[in-house]
């Protein structure tokens, strides 16, 4: 059976030159940068390289570049180092649909006795500064504000955030994960004081994240240990993944141009087919404001879960916003922020698109959706309600 | 992905018994978009009162369509006496087994069975007889207990993978834990299991102890509820504590009170506790 992978927005596959470029520092130079002789020092003049390669990328200085596990480490680190440095300010503002790496830590600061806003998005995902405006005081001591929806690739007018947050001599994160490598991003002109990004959304592995902090900006590191990423953050660099997420971002930068219209326009063709070819399917999400590899769809009257499984079937990896999927009961808080009505809210399928898809995938998906909405419609008491309200 | 056995993928892929029944003696529908699944149930009886034929429509996720497969097989052929002993536990085990979190479809698919057969014999599902204790799901204490009963729950999680209640805003948790407390008495006293003793305190391990549960366990819980507690004294086991914000007016604080209260602090300091209220 073939496999289709539209889920990029879950993980990527690891780019063969990345892996290519990773692996000498395995079994070859398996030094530890941190050592006095040759063997450590030529490891981490590789690593150099790589924050070069990111902070590129980003359009950042590599001093600006910190290391660390994963995304959401990066979120945790620079929410938590955040407050520490500020421990008088006890305000956190942050929105409805972040990323649970962001939004479980705001339902746990508001458990420890912070002040929590989380802002609302409208119909479209959309945010409304004026609301922002409102809600940051004095005594915000962090704005964390998404650059991209992972659920409905919606971004955010994060450079605007920006700068109703630095207006008011407050700090701004963005969790930036499913933006970098997507969409162009320059950090040398901009408002943001500190972002987020997660090296397997980009074709990197699993297991290597950066945070950016913007020289000058206060942080209390959140792992504490070592000298490692200059006093930043503890512990031995993570050297091979660290490469490879240098060579990630220097291919991002050179497919930002394809990511941008083939990419695009693949999505663009799925998108028009799939509701061109199946009535009761509705667009979740602004679609002028949208990373361009990310759909989000819903077909009424029927459940994702079950979709998502007809189409595993077939070899077709998508992902869903519905309740079942993930074990919880309701469906996403992304769509349910949103306000998608319940009809749709639990049919949600999510297709992410990467470099690596091609036209006939689209065809491939484009030919056996239809007849698997069908047949669940057909098992589905609230179409037969539909359609016979509709004779 | 769910661990689904062969059996739940097998109906889920091939559903047998899909539609409805026309001119049916019984149709029993549960659920809501809502929710995020319904079934709607139907049936024909034979001239000796079996079930000749039975359909059912489904919405909901590849173990809800499976179980309401299932169900349409097992009865098929049965009367509705012999039908209506079939527990969730038997659709599920007929299917191999099913995700515990998944278990709220078996259960979904005995409802409608129930409320189908009640449809037949003219009975109303007269839901107001019983409290609908989960408002964001619709479950009723009856259907709650009637789960615990049957699959041997004993936390507000189990409860809600079976039933669903307390899965949206969480509010009937309180509620909920005061069912499972009733019902898991009730069945102790028809099988009482050995009781692990607790070891004794000294007075201040006992009132710290209590300060703990009270600041982990219980006040988080009513401030969210735009509630709080106050700890006043400490008296052998006696336990004072004063209501205030919105529990100092509720109406429902004796039963926090009783049945929440009292209940958290005799899991985690001593069955002896007793909790009164003290009021200005």
């Amino acid at each position: 059976m073939k496999t289709v992978y539209v889920d990029n927005n879950a993980t990527t596959k690891v780019a063969p030159e990345v892996l290519e470029a990773m692996l000498p520092y395995f079994t070859e130079y398996y030094g530890n940068p941190s050592s006095m002789h040759f063997f450590g020092g030529q490891v981490q003049k590789k690593i150099n390289e790589a924050r070069e390669q990111v902070a590129d990328l980003l359009g950042a200085e590599p001093s600006e570049i910190v290391f660390t596990s994963c995304g959401t480490e990066s979120d945790n680190a620079a929410i938590f180092g955040t407050l520490d440095s500020y421990p008088e300010r006890r305000h956190f503002v942050t929105t409805r649909v972040e990323h649970p790496a962001v939004g479980n830590v705001s339902t746990y600061l508001g458990r420890k006795g912070y002040r929590v806003s989380e802002l609302s998005v409208d119909r479209e995902g959309r945010l409304d500064l004026d609301e922002l405006r409102e809600t940051v005081t004095e005594e915000t001591a962090l704005v964390s504000v998404m650059y991209a929806n992972n659920e409905t690739g919606v971004v955010f007018p994060v450079e605007q955030v920006g700068a109703i947050v630095k207006e008011k001599g407050i700090p701004f994160h963005t969790d930036a994960v499913q933006a970098v490598g997507k969409i162009p991003i320059n950090l040398k002109e901009s408002t943001i004081d500190m972002l987020s990004l997660s090296g397997h959304k980009l074709h990197a592995p699993k297991g290597i994240g950066v945070l950016y902090i913007r020289k000058g900006t206060k942080f209390s590191p959140y792992m504490i240990g070592g000298h490692q990423e200059r006093g930043r953050r503890g512990g031995t660099e993570n050297v091979p993944y660290i490469i490879g997420l240098g060579k990630a971002c220097e291919l991002a930068k050179a497919h930002m141009e394809e990511e941008n219209t083939r990419v695009r326009a693949l999505r663009d063709y799925l998108e028009a087919k799939i509701l061109e070819k199946i009535p009761n399917t509705l667009v979740n999400g602004d679609r002028v404001n949208r990373l361009p590899n990310t759909l989000s769809v819903s077909f009424e009257y029927v459940e994702g879960e079950s979709i998502l499984l007809l189409l595993s079937d077939l070899g077709i990896c998508a992902s869903s916003g519905s309740a079942c999927t993930s074990g919880s009961l309701e469906p996403s808080h992304v769509l349910r922020a949103m306000g998608v009505p319940f009809t749709a809210a639990h049919g949600s399928v999510r297709f992410s698109l990467s470099i690596y898809n091609t036209k006939e995938e689209m065809d491939y998906i484009i030919e056996h959706l239809p007849g698997i909405i069908q047949r669940l419609r057909d098992i589905s008491p609230f179409w037969h309600d539909y359609v016979k309200g509709r004779k | 992905m769910w661990d689904y056995t062969d059996k739940v993928k097998d109906h889920f892929l091939n559903p047998r018994n899909v539609g409805e029944v026309e001119d049916p003696d019984g149709v029993g529908e549960v659920g809501s978009l809502a929710c995020g699944d319904a079934l709607r149930l139907s049936f024909k009886l034979d001239e000796n009162k079996r079930i000749k034929e039975v359909k059912f429509k489904t919405f909901g996720c590849a173990s809800a369509i499976a179980s309401s497969s299932a169900l349409t097989e097992m009865i098929k052929g049965k009367t509705l006496e012999e039908a209506e002993k079939i527990t969730n536990r038997d659709i599920a085990e007929y299917l191999g087994g099913l995700p515990e979190e998944k278990m709220h479809c078996s259960v979904m698919g005995r409802e409608a069975l129930s409320a189908a057969i009640a449809n037949y014999r003219g009975q109303k599902v007269a839901k107001e007889e019983f409290e609908v204790v989960c408002k964001c799901f619709g479950v009723t204490d009856k259907e709650i207990e009637r789960a615990v009963r049957e699959n041997d729950l004993k936390t507000v999680e189990q409860v809600t993978y079976y039933t669903k209640a307390g899965g949206g805003c969480g509010s009937c948790h309180p509620k909920i834990e005061a069912i499972l407390e009733r019902v898991r008495k009730e069945m102790e006293k028809e099988a009482p299991p050995v009781k692990p003793m607790k070891k004794k305190l000294t007075n201040i391990q006992k009132v710290k102890l209590i300060e703990e549960t009270l600041g982990r366990e219980i006040i988080p819980a009513l401030k969210a509820d735009g509630g709080d507690l106050e700890l006043i004294d400490v008296e052998g086991n006696k336990v004072y504590v004063a209501l205030r914000g919105k529990c100092s007016f509720c109406p429902s604080s004796d039963v926090t009170l009783k049945q929440y209260v009292e209940s958290k602090l005799r899991e985690f300091v001593t069955d002896e506790i007793e909790v009164e209220e003290v009021r200005p």
